[in-house]
């Protein structure tokens, strides 16, 4: 008999939703229920099993921890220009520690954010963000647009738990309260929730919400802004005037803004528009980020140096400089000689220059599963999975830090303790004290 | 393992034992001050220095996530001040709002080991909590928002203050904050509920609960002394920046009259003039009532001049530092708690408001009669950077050097104020050590903390003296913390891991069955998931209430 346990408030940390409402039930190492998850996070926790893996490999053979990281410290400490990158999928308390031994030993560090919301960083930096947490969207947006994204199936539950179905305190009527919006270079099935849906040719966002600017401005537009942009005038006028005329607006924008022609002016131009906005009424705007702690890396990166993404400390203080420090660029160019990957799989989605220089250089790389990446890895390490194995921080999209309460423990070390591990040991070697022989 | 350390030869200024630059022995076993370590113990000659206990910061912002996204905000401000790693000490980034280890070490570098965050909405207690744990040396606590709180003002509305203290003790203790804070109240839910409108005085009724910014003041006031939470109810009041703000100012003040409460960076609130108009200095107004009032306390909130960045819980203030700057602009709305406003700001010297700012904070350190109950900040990094505090002692200390750079600012500016009207006190280095140390620490209810007595922590700042204050105060010669000495000759030596200071007022749990509800009706975090686990405060102390 396997003992049945239920974990109430448990968190999803499958996409940047950070759901924490939700009920599993765990049966001795599997999760057989998964209340209130949606059809992605159902497949997270359900599917979760604890392969009988070796917790390191060290040249493709099995290897005991403690021989790993030392392989793994040594390649670290020998190299002349690491870099670290991924942690998009781990707890707070791991990516910490990985700032940690990339100031010690004057590494490059960089996320996912640098393929995915990097541009909205830039953009942030250039024109600030008017935002909010999502229980205000919640309790105040009645209008609702979604630009560039999808989230009926990469966020399921954005629409019903946080901003298009959901009563709230000044929308008591939910649905019935909120205008909804989509903007998208194709019908995708998010139109379906949606009052409007607003078809742009590709790759002239830019176009269109600059025309948006101008017309909030009571600026002329000229009539082929149709021809251009697919969108006719009227159209963009009436959205114009629900946009001045709403109580609490927000506008949620995906990759199909930042990842397209135009990126960071895309996602500038976006949250211009919001600012401009608040000169009638309320406007908030969202990136709607992907991996369940993006945004904890975004932060951690922040506090620790100063920049969300693309760091470098091989100066011996954090530098910031996208398109030289971001992780696909430098590989492409054939810069570092070693990499330490933290749940993440370059090796099978990064552009082939890259992957290929990933290949001729030494590779530690940490993920509960197999990947192309722990494949060409030299030294690979088995951890457990984050909010289903170990407890943590994670943050949501809107910044909002949760606690992780893992369903049932793992018999591989977290992430967290296999780098502080190899920290330690780069700091033996390196002959760096550690205050209290822990912390920083 | 006992670690004992004896400093002796210094001029030692220790105002909370009345001990005026006589020379004595400083004693130190296990991080406390003793009387007396054997003679063998290891010593620091501090002849021909100043020993002061370590600076304590009552008003500042220095963690969580409006300070991360001001952080984010500005890479233009980190690179060029980099903050290289040592070997006891890891890297950073500076500019007005560093990173979270170059906080810790430039507060210590300037001999400051306490600092409180003033403004954290509950649902960022956590992230402020991860950002301390990364900030070092210092100890540091925060007050949470509680002025625009939608449950507290439908309890309030209702009538049920009961409910209403043990709300407030809840929140307390489900941070692990210090004490509570009031920003703009009223005024920033009407921002978010009613198109960026604000209100602009006491009676303002926030629309969709019927209540007022003085029955908020009031309420919130009360039940801080009630709950003895160590440092009283942290006041911004409302109408900060604009001309004639003054009047209510004054008019919070009477409304809690007789009551401990604490009023933050007043500099920004004790303005003449009409709405739109001209603005002049009411600084002895507002001067004249803290003195004439012994439950009163301030800090100043003094502007420097140089890059600022505005970072405050006053949302509407933000969107008019925006207008006013046109610079980037960062909002951040906390569902149901309060919202943020981000600008870079720069104070000039030729500018009339930014002069008159200046000289209306100096005006006020001038003409505070008891300097336990008006003491020194920058609201940093809102009037300007931490870092600048030594050129503020300065022009505290020295009227020569005062005078030099009144003459250099906006003139129509200073001819508003009194500063040429025989201001000439000069501040002594005892009144400093009670403006930077020993008011604060006594303000905050920090026992243990400002003061050099046997039993208080062993946070020491040694500095040579000199005649240039601004240098002399820039570059102690030894910082110590919890008695290790951290900073010899301007260097770091070690690093250390402050506590977390944190107050628990005693409250009715039956409390959690009104929260629950409004918690699965309002908020997007889970009931259960709110308050902040114990493995969140690391090295922490609570601090005692005080005895109602």
């Amino acid at each position: 008999m396997t003992d049945v346990r239920v974990v109430e408030n448990a968190t999803c940390t499958f996409c940047g939703c950070v759901c924490d409402d939700i009920i599993l039930t765990v049966e001795g190492d599997r999760i057989t229920q998964a209340k209130n998850a949606c059809t992605l996070g159902k497949a997270w926790f359900t599917e979760h099993t604890i392969e009988d893996r070796p917790v390191a490999l060290v040249d493709g053979r099995e290897a005991a921890l403690q021989e790993a990281v030392e392989a793994a410290a040594r390649i670290l400490v020998e190299s002349r220009f690491p870099v670290i990158y991924g942690l998009s999928d781990t707890t707070c308390e791991a990516q910490r520690e990985a700032v940690a031994i990339a100031d010690y030993i004057g590494a490059n560090i960089d996320t996912t954010t640098s393929v995915c919301h990097g541009p909205s960083g830039i953009a942030f930096q250039g024109v600030g963000e008017s935002t909010a947490t999502l229980g205000e969207i919640k309790n105040r947006a009645d209008l609702v647009i979604y630009w560039g994204g999808n989230p009926a199936e990469a966020h399921p539950r954005h629409f019903t738990r946080y901003s298009v179905t959901p009563k709230g305190m000044f929308v008591p009527r939910g649905r019935k309260d909120r205008t909804v919006v989509l903007v998208d270079v194709r019908r995708t099935p998010s139109a379906r929730a949606a009052d409007i849906f607003i078809q742009v040719k590709p790759g002239k966002d830019f176009e269109v919400l600059w025309a948006l600017r101008a017309l909030v401005k009571g600026r002329p537009v000229p009539s082929f802004i149709e021809e251009e942009t697919g969108v006719p005038l009227a159209t963009l006028q009436d959205l114009v005037e629900r946009m001045k005329n709403c109580r609490y607006g927000v506008l949620f924008f995906g990759m199909g803004l930042t990842m397209t022609r135009g990126r960071h002016f895309n996602s500038g131009a976006l949250l211009a528009l919001v600012t401009d906005l608040n000169e009638y009424t309320h406007f908030v705007a969202k990136p709607v980020r992907g991996h369940g702690n993006v945004t904890g890396a975004d932060n951690v990166l922040s506090w620790q140096t100063g920049f969300p993404f693309a760091v470098n400390f091989s100066r011996g203080f954090p530098r910031f400089n996208p398109g030289e420090f971001t992780t696909v660029d430098l590989l492409a160019r054939g810069e570092a000689d070693a990499a330490l990957i933290i749940a993440s799989d370059p090796a099978s989605n990064f552009p082939r220059p890259a992957i290929e220089h990933l290949r001729r250089i030494p590779v530690i790389a940490l993920d509960p599963k197999p990947t192309y990446t722990t494949d060409i890895a030299k030294v690979a390490f088995t951890t457990a999975t984050y909010g289903i194995n170990v407890a943590g921080t994670v943050y949501r999209m809107d910044d909002v830090p949760i606690y992780l309460r893992p369903a049932f423990p793992s018999p591989y070390p977290s992430d967290e303790e296999v780098l502080r591990a190899i920290k330690v040991r780069v700091c033996e070697l390196l002959d760096i004290p550690l205050p209290n022989g822990k912390h920083h | 393992m006992s670690s004992t350390l004896r400093i002796v030869n210094g001029k030692v200024y220790d105002p909370i034992n009345g001990v005026d630059g006589e020379i004595r022995d400083i004693c130190i076993k296990d991080g406390k001050i003793v009387e007396d370590v054997p003679s063998d113990a290891p010593r620091i000659d501090a002849k021909g220095m100043v020993v002061m206990p370590g600076g304590v910061d009552i008003h500042c912002h220095i963690a969580g996530p409006k300070v991360n996204l001001a952080r984010k905000l500005q890479p233009e401000d980190h690179r060029f001040d980099v903050h290289p790693r040592t070997r006891f000490t890891r890297s950073g980034s500076g500019g007005t709002v560093p990173s979270t280890f170059a906080t810790g070490y430039r507060y210590a570098l300037l001999g400051y080991t306490t600092a409180m965050d003033a403004a954290v909405p509950p649902m960022g207690a956590r992230h402020t909590l991860e950002e301390f744990h990364d900030t070092p040396i210092i100890d540091k606590g925060f007050y949470i928002i509680l002025g625009n709180n939608l449950l507290l003002y439908q309890l309030l509305k209702e009538g049920r203050y009961r409910e209403l203290r043990d709300a407030v003790a809840w929140w307390v203790n489900a941070t692990k904050a210090f004490t509570i804070k009031l920003v703009n109240p009223g005024g920033v839910e009407v921002w978010k509920e009613r198109r960026n409108a604000n209100v602009t005085n006491l009676d303002d009724k926030v629309d969709a609960f019927d209540v007022t910014p003085r029955q908020i003041i009031e309420a919130l006031v009360n039940v801080a002394n009630e709950l003895g939470l160590p440092h009283p109810a942290h006041i911004h009041c409302n109408n900060l920046g604009i001309p004639g703000n003054y009047k209510i100012t004054l008019e919070t003040m009477r409304t809690v009259e007789g009551r401990r409460v604490h009023f933050a960076h007043i500099q920004f609130h004790c303005y003449g003039g009409e709405p739109g108009g001209k603005m002049t200095s009411k600084a002895p107004e507002i001067a004249e009532y803290i003195n004439k009032h012994p439950e009163v306390s301030a800090d100043v909130g003094q502007v420097m001049f140089g890059k600022a960045t505005t970072m405050t819980g006053d949302a509407p203030l933000g969107w008019m530092l925006r207008r006013i700057s046109g610079n980037k602009w960062v909002n951040a709305d906390v569902e149901h708690e309060g919202g943020c406003g981000i600008v870079p700001f720069v104070y000039k010297e030729r500018n009339y408001v930014h002069a008159l700012q200046w000289a209306a904070g100096l005006e006020l350190f001038l003409l505070s009669e008891d300097p336990w109950r008006l003491v020194l900040s920058t609201d940093h990094p809102n009037g300007g950077s931490f870092l600048s505090y030594p050129r503020l002692i300065r022009l505290l200390m020295d009227r020569e050097f005062r005078n030099e750079q009144i003459r250099k600012v906006n003139q129509r500016a200073i001819r508003q104020t009194v500063l040429l009207d025989n201001l000439d006190r000069e501040y002594t280095l005892y009144e400093i050590a009670i403006i930077t140390r020993a008011g604060p620490a006594k303000l905050l209810g920090l026992k243990n903390k400002g003061h050099l007595g046997v039993g208080a922590d062993a946070d020491i700042t040694i500095y040579t003296e000199d005649e240039d204050k601004e240098k002399m105060f820039s570059t102690p010669r030894y910082v110590i913390k919890d008695g290790k000495v951290i900073i010899k000759e301007g260097e770091f030596c070690a690093d250390h891991e402050g506590r977390l200071l944190h107050s628990a007022p005693e409250y009715d749990r039956e409390i959690e069955e009104v929260i629950r509800p409004f918690f699965e009706q309002y908020y997007t975090v889970q009931f259960a998931n709110y308050p902040v686990p114990e493995n969140y405060l690391h090295n922490h102390e609570v601090v005692p209430t005080r005895q109602s």
